[in-house]
């Protein structure tokens, strides 16, 4: 019996790993440019960033002030219903969302709410802020912009926003964005607002805070055409560049977001929604394009197996008794009071629910996840026959006994509250059978986690769901408001990188200064102080960016101090290697006047020849104390020494020389 | 033709004529700022005549300025087919039969593209569709009685409905709900009030502070608690049913002549004034708040009384009011004037020779007051009493607007001032309490910690 459980077990696991390697799954970092091209790897992004105004997009209240999960005022309760759309047709995930009738509980604030977020009251008139900073990353977009912005109306039914739509609009169509040496195509650029952040998300119910909403955001729709994950980073990161380089969008955490859409060959649109991290699109889009192979390959299993697809359908039983209980108690004590235990047969389908899915994630999951989102079945919500992590043998032969199942065939089995069971019946049907049809990848939007797999969101959302908005009147965009917008445009990212490359700026510092827009900032130092461009990209993206990391400023901190820190030592005729040692004292005092972060740093100014004088004493007591004949230990040590006194006086290279020839003429 | 230009007009039709592209055709249109592609809107008739609309493929609808067209190249024609899912109502012999009247209201709906505005769907069979959950509450029928927007409403519908109601409880109706744009629908309660007096089965007015073409709307919640309503509570008197708070948990039901609309957009905009409302109504059942309303009977004793005299007026007192006003309606053979006095019921000095006047030509002249809650007293000051004895009748703790639509009922069946008098100071569905309760007075103030305790503890 026991070597047959090994057995068992060995037998899954074995099958994940194998269905690892034909999907050909490597991790990324030994994934090569020809593999993605082999599955057609394709990505594209939508960036929504969030711009920096004093007030929401279509009411008064202050936006960018956020509220703590237990800090609200009242509560109020909505439920979404699908409407038609302006073309007369349901849209596919209102009616998912409407299957799953989840109460959504908002959570409000005073301060950052108003009767507007709630949908009590009418819009206000579109933030002329917002909208002229949206012309603004429009026209630096170089696309086509609109006569008239039309609101519409674009559904949301998951209650992220209690209208159960968001007010969105287009700006501008078919725009680029010149990257090294291609052009970045742009669908679409919109102006929008923001939605709730959720709090909680459990069983029927859903919770949202109300702090975000409304606020007004860019998104930015690129074509399709990233054919490889760095590629994607890339393109975000480009994205980010442009947007930050107006000075007007907000910056930190949460306040740009992409969308990353993936597909492969013969595999479909599948959406990740919501990543706030740029570095972590690589391996969300690898392993998503991965699934996607893996699904074809479940596909041509299956469609070899099963003869009569269009009759295939699951069978079930809700058991009871004292045994099965005993058993599912054994295995993880999934047993919840009020539930049935309901178990399903999937037909031919032995060896899939094992199939690899992506790292740590087999086919199963993907019917888990859509338990817990469609029939709001919480995790752990089911066991299946495949398992390998508990010994569910003799629940399983329970359950195929009481199946008639066959041997071929695989087994599910889950706890439902009665009146979620016929959706969790339905929720595993459909998706076992979208696994043989013709594009095997559901069309759907996906959640992301930090260690950059996916789990199922809800399905994607057609053009279906628009709606004009008949709360708002359209907005004319005359060429004399572009031409006012186009006197203040800031130099495109494509001018700034040919800037870099002249300065001779390190590769790596280009993100930092970029996305910072602190280019115009360098400017100013490098004109009116005469600064080295690449000494300052250095003492900039590097000696500051690590400081920031080890300490905290007094404020938020004001990149204009630099300007202040380079004049003054300008002035004062000091040299500039100072300011690495003056910057910790700048970053964490910024009200500190630069007379005092010297003294802080125990800085004296001697004159040269002061300097020089002690070299020959300080050979004297080199060769004092040590036997050392090594030329370098002993040029080091002098470093080392004069470093103090010198810094700020000299340049650390002309010491050097001099020390050097010292120690020669002796 | 002007089916092509949907809208369009000037020079925004010129362009579309000249290219020879017309409304629902998909179009290329070359512009000084690109090329747009996409299908051809109709244009709302308040928009300007500068801009043509399109439906991009991604959805989203944009404007192209005709003064940056150059050229226009128009393709096949797509119009939209709006059509609200239509399925057959179930008939339950185990079910109430209900009776909906429509009136212009949107309890489901579709968008009309000229005004951009949303259209009514009506049908049982179109509901149903949009809220399937009815068919679980009644067997519904339904009739279109006119198709006017609130503020159009007025005594000619009063009269078609009072008599259409008689006509259905006649018939053995179990229910009646009527829905009803929300800014006048108090109004309408009144009227029915009465002119439909000691009804057998519940007469239900509901409607929609958010138009069902939103998902958030409270379209069909609402039309599920007045069904609910109307097929299983025992309230057979006119009643007002929308959401007791902005959440979607309850529906409130008010006596239609207690009722008010207090905010021009909050979904629980309507609140019984000066005492509580009947009761409380969720899918699942009817709470009583109180015991004292008219119960549901087997006999089909109805009194319908479909009479409204249009010639009157209601004036909101402000101070400085010109004694002009009151002189010209009495001039323009007006034969009712309601007041909305301050405080108690008071209106300034020299308004009095033209109340005088008024009184004099056989104008009935009533008081009520603009704070809505409390009731006229015209006793406590030497001016109240003056204004009495030129001709003033205090109307209690009437609301203004039911005050008014009282008055043309009753000079509708007389012209009598005495017997105008009697009609009025008779009350008739609690128009005028005897009492105000406590708790019929609650106007909290945000702010106040106990208060913002309350609210965040309860569904405001
Ligand atoms: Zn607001």
């Amino acid at each position: 019996m026991k070597n047959s459980k090994d057995f068992e077990i060995h037998h899954f696991y074995q099958n994940y790993l194998e269905s690892q390697n034909r999907v050909g799954y490597k991790p990324r970092n030994k994934t090569t440019k020809i593999d993605y091209e082999k599955i057609g790897f394709m990505s594209g992004l939508e960036v929504h960033q969030q711009l920096k105004t004093e007030k929401k997009l279509f009411c008064n209240c202050p936006a960018g002030i956020f509220q703590k999960d237990g800090q609200y005022d009242a509560e109020l309760v909505r439920h979404m219903r699908p409407t038609l759309s302006e073309l007369g047709e349901y849209d596919g995930t209102a009616l998912m969302e409407f299957k799953t009738k989840k109460t959504i509980y908002y959570r409000v604030a005073h301060i950052t709410t108003c009767t507007y977020d709630v949908d009590d009251t009418p819009p206000f008139k579109l933030n002329r802020q917002a909208f002229k900073i949206a012309l603004e990353i429009t026209r630096l977009l170089k696309s086509f912009v609109v006569g008239e912005l039309h609101i519409a109306r674009k559904q949301y039914l998951d209650g992220s926003i209690p209208t159960g739509f968001q007010r969105t609009g287009i700006m501008g169509i078919e725009g680029f964005l010149p990257i090294r040496n291609k052009k970045l195509k742009i669908i679409q650029i919109s102006i929008e607002e923001d939605s709730c952040r959720e709090i909680s998300d459990i069983g029927h119910t859903r919770i949202y805070k109300t702090d975000r909403l409304g606020m007004p955001l860019v998104e930015i729709v690129t074509y399709p055409e990233m054919k490889m994950p760095n590629e994607v980073v890339e393109t975000a990161q480009y994205i980010r560049f442009l947007t930050h380089s107006t000075g007007h969008v907000r910056t930190g955490i949460g306040s740009a977001r992409e969308d990353v859409n993936v597909s492969v060959r013969g595999g479909a649109r599948v959406e990740i929604k919501g990543v706030a991290k740029i570095s972590r699109i690589a391996d969300l889009t690898h392993n998503e394009a991965f699934r996607q192979v893996s699904l074809l390959e479940i596909r041509k299993d299956l469609l070899e197996r099963i003869s009569d697809l269009k009759n295939w359908k699951i069978e079930h039983k809700i058991l009871n008794g004292h045994q099965v209980e005993k058993l599912i108690k054994e295995a993880n004590g999934l047993l919840k009071k009020g539930h049935k235990i309901v178990v399903a047969n999937l037909p031919m389908f032995r060896g899939i629910l094992s199939f690899f899915n992506q790292p740590g994630r087999m086919f199963s999951d993907e019917i888990s996840d859509r338990l817990k989102v469609i029939a709001c079945l919480e995790r752990p919500n089911m066991l299946h026959s495949e398992q390998w992590d508990v010994d569910l043998n003799e629940l399983f032969d329970l359950v195929r006994k009481k199946l008639d199942a066959k041997n071929e065939d695989a087994q599910i089995l889950f706890l439902s509250p009665l009146e979620d069971i016929a959706t969790a019946l339905e929720t595993i049907e459909e998706r076992c059978k979208m696994a043989f049809e013709d594009i095997p990848v559901p069309n759907e939007t996906r959640k992301s986690f930090a260690n950059g797999t996916t789990m199922f969101e809800r399905v994607l959302p057609g053009a279906d769901r628009m709606y004009p908005d008949t709360d708002t009147v359209p907005i004319a965009i005359c060429q004399k408001f572009i031409d006012e917008v186009d006197k203040e445009l800031p130099k495109g990212v494509d001018i700034r990188l040919a800037q870099f490359i002249k300065w001779k700026v390190p590769k790596d510092a280009y993100i930092y200064l970029l996305s910072k827009n602190l280019v115009p900032l360098m400017e100013r130092i490098i004109n009116d102080f005469n600064y080295n461009p690449k000494f300052l990209s250095t003492l900039i993206a590097h000696r500051l960016k690590h400081i920031q990391g080890q300490i905290k400023s007094a404020s938020q901190f004001d990149f204009d101090k630099l300007y202040d820190v380079c004049g003054f030592v300008k002035k004062e005729c000091l040299h500039r290697e100072i300011i690495s040692f003056m910057l910790p004292i700048v970053y964490e005092f910024p009200y500190m006047d630069p007379e005092s972060v010297l003294r802080e740093i125990n800085f004296k100014k001697h004159d040269h020849e002061a300097i020089f004088s002690l070299i020959p004493i300080l050979i004297e007591k080199f060769n004092q104390i040590t036997n050392s004949k090594n030329p370098d230990a002993s040029f080091r040590w002098m470093m080392k020494e004069l470093k103090p006194m010198a810094i700020g006086n000299i340049s650390m290279t002309e010491l050097a020389k001099v020390i050097r020839k010292e120690l020669i003429n002796e | 033709m002007s089916d092509f230009f949907m809208g369009y007009k000037g020079k925004a039709q010129e362009i579309l004529k000249k290219y020879n592209v017309r409304v629902w055709s998909e179009a290329k249109i070359d512009t000084t700022r690109g090329t747009f592609q996409g299908i051809v809107l109709p244009r709302s008739e308040n928009d300007d005549a500068y801009h043509i609309v399109l439906k991009l493929i991604t959805g989203y609808n944009v404007g192209i300025a005709v003064e940056t067209i150059q050229n226009m190249v128009g393709n096949g024609y797509k119009k939209a087919n709006y059509k609200i899912p239509e399925r057959e109502f179930p008939v339950s012999k185990d079910k109430k039969n209900i009776k909906l009247f429509g009136t212009g209201g949107t309890i489901a709906s579709r968008l009309d593209y000229r005004t951009g505005a949303v259209i009514p769907a009506f049908s049982p069979g179109e509901l149903y569709g949009a809220v399937p959950e009815l068919a679980d509450i009644c067997n519904l029928s339904t009739d279109k009685l006119f198709a006017v927007f609130s503020e159009n409403m007025g005594p000619a519908q009063y009269k078609v409905l009072a008599k259409a109601i008689g006509d259905e409880i006649k018939r053995g109706i179990d229910g009646i709900v009527i829905g009803h744009g929300t800014d006048t629908m108090h109004h309408t309660a009144a009227a029915l009030s009465f002119m439909v007096q000691n009804p057998p089965v519940p007469i239900v007015l509901v409607g929609s502070q958010r138009s069902s073409d939103r998902p958030s709307s409270d379209a069909a919640l609402n039309l599920i608690h007045a069904t609910k309503t109307a097929a299983d509570s025992d309230i057979a008197e006119v009643m007002v049913c929308m959401f007791g708070s902005t959440s979607d948990e309850y529906g409130l039901l008010h006596r239609g002549t207690r009722v008010r609309k207090m905010h021009s957009s909050y979904r629980s905009a309507f609140r019984t004034i000066g005492d509580i409302p009947i009761a409380k109504v969720n899918r699942d059942e009817i709470v009583p708040l109180r015991h004292d309303y008219k119960h549901r009977r087997k006999d089909r004793d109805v009194l319908v009384t479909p009479v409204f005299e249009e010639r009157i007026s209601l004036i909101y007192y402000y101070p400085n009011m010109n004694p002009d006003i009151i002189e010209s309606i009495i001039d323009m053979r007006y034969k009712g004037i309601v007041i909305s006095g301050t405080g108690l019921g008071h209106i300034n000095k020299p308004l009095y020779p033209a109340i005088k006047r008024a009184a004099e030509k056989g104008v009935a002249v009533y008081m009520t007051v603009q704070t809505l809650w409390g009731y006229v007293n015209m006793f406590v000051y030497d001016t109240g009493r003056d204004l009495m004895s030129i001709g003033i009748i205090p109307a209690e703790n009437m609301l203004p607007e039911v005050a008014y639509i009282k008055l043309g009922w009753a000079l509708g069946q007389t012209s009598d001032l005495e017997k105008v008098k009697e009609i009025m100071l008779t009350p008739i569905c609690d128009d005028i309490t005897e009492r105000e309760p406590y708790n019929g007075y609650l106007v909290y103030q945000g702010g106040i910690p106990e208060v913002e305790e309350f609210i965040k503890n309860f569904h405001k």
